[in-house]
């Protein structure tokens, strides 16, 4: 009965053109949120849990540690060292990725779904989630790592601009706070437990499953993940982020390029003026070849390969960035064409036809975003792990159609105030 | 649907050859070629045409020619106007894009499935018919120094990788950068780039791969429909230029401002032109996979976890081309060890594959992920266009895919000791070496933050 019942939504929804994905959301015996998409086209299965365990939680004086504890997990777990993790896996076929940012810790296995790979696979998986050793001297050597990665990056100009960037825009929130060299040697071992502890757990995690199995296998497979996890609670958020006053910070480098960034703390996951805000800044600068910025910058003038605009909403209010590289010696007269396109378009919004274009190119290429089981995989995982409602792909489509020129000013002038405008340059003349 | 069953079947049979007709093929009457892959996952699709023709027939003076036509081919035609083709791709929902390579040039779309139509058209419009204007030229050929900027005159590693490549080869045109040098880009002119396109872009020397829910027949009519009227040209020969043996090792040192030095050691290494016959490049490319496939393959396991001797090691080898073929080994040293004893650590594994030969299990192991990949690699569409378009690119057939596949399956522990033995071989030899510089060290600015 439920084959066919399935068999008939399906139908269903192959005739109404603007549906989304099905998923499939529960809460676990255990207490993780479970989301899944079942995909029986090809015989593998994605599996990913992720944790609010990212760099926002590092404590002051310890940045970096959310990442450390991240990369380390599955480098020895249970009886298994770091060696037989990686063997094993090869194995099998299956790869561990995942990583932390700002917001999550994330930890992904792909496998093939036949039952003799996938359950060896799992087994691994779970090991590293509920029982990673963080052995003191894989921690010493991968923090020796980490440190010259560090060093290296602060000789790179995009990487210089990128660190500026970010503190300016976040004077007094960890978003703004960056591993050093001294942070990571400050980290031991007792803090990656310590942060693993109170972190990776049950009630903090979101587990998302996409590919060649049903409903009763994800349950299951869901379950024994969370049951090794303590229950745990979930993080608590930092105060939200204060607006930054208008700065330019200019940076030195030998360099031929500068790199320009310019931007604020924008919005947030799940905010409404965020359709407005996506629609609008398609004209602006995220619509690739299209874009003004692009026309005006590049096209134009030809001074850059690559300018953009777009807004990255997190947890709590992620950024709105402005990027471009640009000979040197030209910087000045490139930022001041960003800036006359960004006022222009603040002043007056798209035009009709910009916003057409916009909308025509934002609801057609929805498709395009659900292809790939990977695809549905970081959808199925965004919407699980920020709390989005379920069916918000079903109504993508139809909320960047009700977006109007007005919204789109109203929204900007909301989000986007020129006095609050971070600026960073490095290498400009 | 049909895919999920075909596949455990093909994967039991080792990959044997497919009994299925997808992909499927057609030959226009002005020769070009259409291979269709049909794949119904998703209502999307996506169309790329590639061009037997990339910065390996290019010729000194003139380097960086074919990467800029490539920039030129969105600035219009007569019934298309400047930047109109972006924003009818856009329009359409679709995203594109083009790319460059020694081999070829290649332009993608992806779209929704009912836009496939437009975008054949557009690609059949620009084969034929595009506008080199002077004026669009002296802007864009602005815009590909900007980005020759970006990706190697302020990237270490890519200046070290073009320096080593013009060491390594000194006939072959692989010497050259994709990119090409500045002083070329600085003298080149809108009728450079004309030139170009007059010889190249036509029919008979490219190819249209699509992949997505389509039916090839259709494809295959609207082919008929766009492409078959334009027409084909007899190409220029192209004499084969062979890179003279090298006799001895080769040294290249880059200065650049950075904090870790890089160390790439560059072998001259086959290529596969025989997919029945040759055996050498499999072997080769299972070396790599032993060597550096996975977190606990042998170069990480004991250059960067045991030894600590690097911060990161690996292998690049691609044994599928038109021109000449190398192996590198790349790597940084840790902090207090030098280049040269991560050097001496990298010869000392090779060393040991030499003399000991490599272990069934990892030799296994290679496979099993070879075998995995090739159903992950089925979950983009994208994906499946490109290795289409890359393995015809350098003159192997696509529908011999599964073949190598299978001769890659059959690589034996004592093939893979023997190309050991063979290539890397000192003679063969080019090292190159990134010699970190201070930030300051011209003195010419502090690296100090000033605010405002």
């Amino acid at each position: 009965m439920k084959r066919l019942l399935t068999a008939a939504f399906v139908l269903l929804i192959s005739q109404t053109a603007l549906a989304g994905v099905k998923i499939e959301h529960w809460v676990s015996p255990s207490g993780a949120r479970v989301y899944f998409v079942e995909s029986r086209v090809l015989p593998m299965l994605d599996v990913q849990v992720d944790f609010a365990a990212g760099s926002v939680f590092d404590p002051e004086g310890k940045s970096g540690l959310a990442g450390m504890t991240r990369s380390t997990l599955d480098l020895g777990a249970g009886k298994l060292d770091e060696t037989a993790i990686a063997e094993q896996m090869a194995d099998t076929g299956a790869n561990l990725a995942g990583g932390a940012d700002s917001d999550r810790a994330s930890v992904a296995l792909r496998t093939l779904s036949a039952k003799d790979k996938r359950e060896p696979a799992l087994d691994i998986l779970r090991n590293v989630l509920h029982a990673p050793r963080f052995d003191a001297a894989i921690l010493e050597r991968e923090k020796a790592r980490t440190i010259a990665g560090l060093k290296e990056a602060l000789t790179r100009p995009d990487s210089i601009a990128g660190k500026a960037f970010w503190s300016a825009m976040y004077p007094n929130h960890p978003y703004g706070r960056q591993a050093t060299p001294e942070s990571i040697t400050a980290l031991g071992r007792d803090d990656l437990i310590a942060f693993h502890a109170r972190y990776y757990n049950a009630a903090n995690a979101s587990i998302t499953l996409v590919g060649d199995l049903s409903r009763q296998e994800a349950e299951k497979i869901a379950e024994s993940i969370a049951a090794g996890l303590p229950k745990g609670e979930a993080a608590t958020l930092p105060a939200a982020p204060e607006k930054p006053k208008w700065s330019l910070t200019q940076l030195t480098h030998p360099a031929t390029q500068a790199h320009v960034y310019v931007g604020l703390p924008a919005i947030e996951r799940g905010n409404p003026d965020f359709f407005p805000l996506l629609v609008g800044n398609y004209t602006l600068g995220g619509g690739g070849f299209v874009s003004r910025l692009m026309k005006e910058v590049r096209d134009k003038r030809g001074y850059a390969y690559s300018v953009y605009s777009h807004f990255s909403p997190m947890r709590q209010a992620g950024p709105f960035q402005i990027g471009l590289q640009t000979k040197r010696s030209q910087a000045k007269d490139a930022i001041k064409v960003v800036r006359e396109v960004l006022d222009g378009f603040l002043k007056d919004g798209p035009s009709d036809d910009e916003l057409s274009a916009a909308k025509a190119n934002l609801t057609g290429s929805f498709p395009l975003r659900l292809d790939s089981n990977k695809k549905l995989l970081d959808n199925a995982a965004a919407i699980g792990f920020y709390g989005l409602p379920l069916d918000y792909l079903d109504q993508y489509q139809a909320k960047v159609e009700a977006v109007t020129v007005n919204d789109i000013k109203q929204a900007f002038s909301r989000r986007v105030r020129p006095e609050n405008l971070i600026t960073v340059t490095v290498a400009a003349d | 649907m049909r895919l999920k069953y075909l596949l455990p079947v093909l994967l039991a049979a080792g990959l044997s050859t497919a009994a299925s007709a997808n992909p499927y093929e057609t030959t226009l009457k002005n020769g070009l070629r259409v291979i269709v892959k049909e794949d119904r996952r998703a209502p999307t699709a996506v169309q790329m045409v590639w061009y037997r023709i990339g910065s390996t027939d290019e010729v000194d003076g003139a380097s960086g020619v074919a990467h800029v036509l490539e920039h030129m081919m969105f600035k219009g035609t007569p019934s298309v106007g400047t930047g109109e083709f972006n924003k009818r791709v856009a329009a359409a929902g679709g995203r594109d894009n083009a790319f460059t390579s020694r081999d070829y040039t290649a332009y993608f779309q992806q779209v929704p499935k009912e836009k496939l139509p437009e975008m054949m058209q557009l690609e059949a419009d620009r084969m034929r018919h595009l506008n080199v204007d002077a004026k669009e030229f002296a802007q864009e050929i602005k815009v590909v120094m900007e980005e020759r900027r970006m990706r190697t005159d302020d990237n270490p590693q890519s200046k070290l990788f073009e320096q080593m490549n013009a060491v390594a080869f000194q006939a072959h045109p692989y010497r050259r950068p994709i990119i090409g040098w500045m002083n070329d880009l600085e003298t080149m002119t809108a009728a450079d780039a004309k030139a170009w396109y007059d010889t190249w872009y036509v029919p008979n020397n490219a190819y249209v791969v699509v992949t997505g829910d389509v039916d090839h027949k259709e494809v295959f009519a609207l082919a008929e429909k766009y492409y078959a009227p334009l027409e084909g040209r007899a190409l220029p020969l192209r004499k084969q230029q062979i890179e003279p043996a090298q006799e001895g090792t080769r040294k290249v040192t880059v200065k650049a401002p950075a904090e870790l030095p890089v160390l790439i050691m560059g072998y001259k290494a086959p290529i596969l032109r025989d997919i029945e016959k040759d055996s050498e490049p499999y072997a080769l490319e299972m070396l790599a996979a032993i060597l550096d496939g996975h977190d606990a393959a042998r170069f990480n396991k004991k250059l960067v976890r045991e030894d600590k001797v690097a911060l990161s090691v690996g292998i690049d080898y691609d044994n599928t081309a038109r021109g000449p073929g190398m192996l590198y080994l790349h790597g940084t040293p840790s902090e207090g060890k030098t280049a040269g004893e991560l050097e001496a650590a990298l010869r000392a594994e090779i060393a040991q594959v030499q003399k000991d030969g490599v272990s069934a299990q990892e030799l296994k192991r290679a496979k099993a992920q070879l075998v995995a990949g090739q159903v992950y690699k089925l979950d983009s569409m994208f994906g499946q266009a490109m290795e289409i378009g890359q393995i015809e690119a350098v003159g192997l057939p696509y529908k011999k895919i599964d073949r190598m596949l299978e001769k890659l399956q059959k690589v034996t522990a004592a093939e893979v000791q023997a190309v050991a033995k063979k290539y890397f071989n000192d003679d063969a030899l080019t090292i190159g070496l990134l010699d970190p510089q201070p930030l300051d060290g011209k003195a010419r600015r502090p690296a100090v933050a000033t605010r405002h």
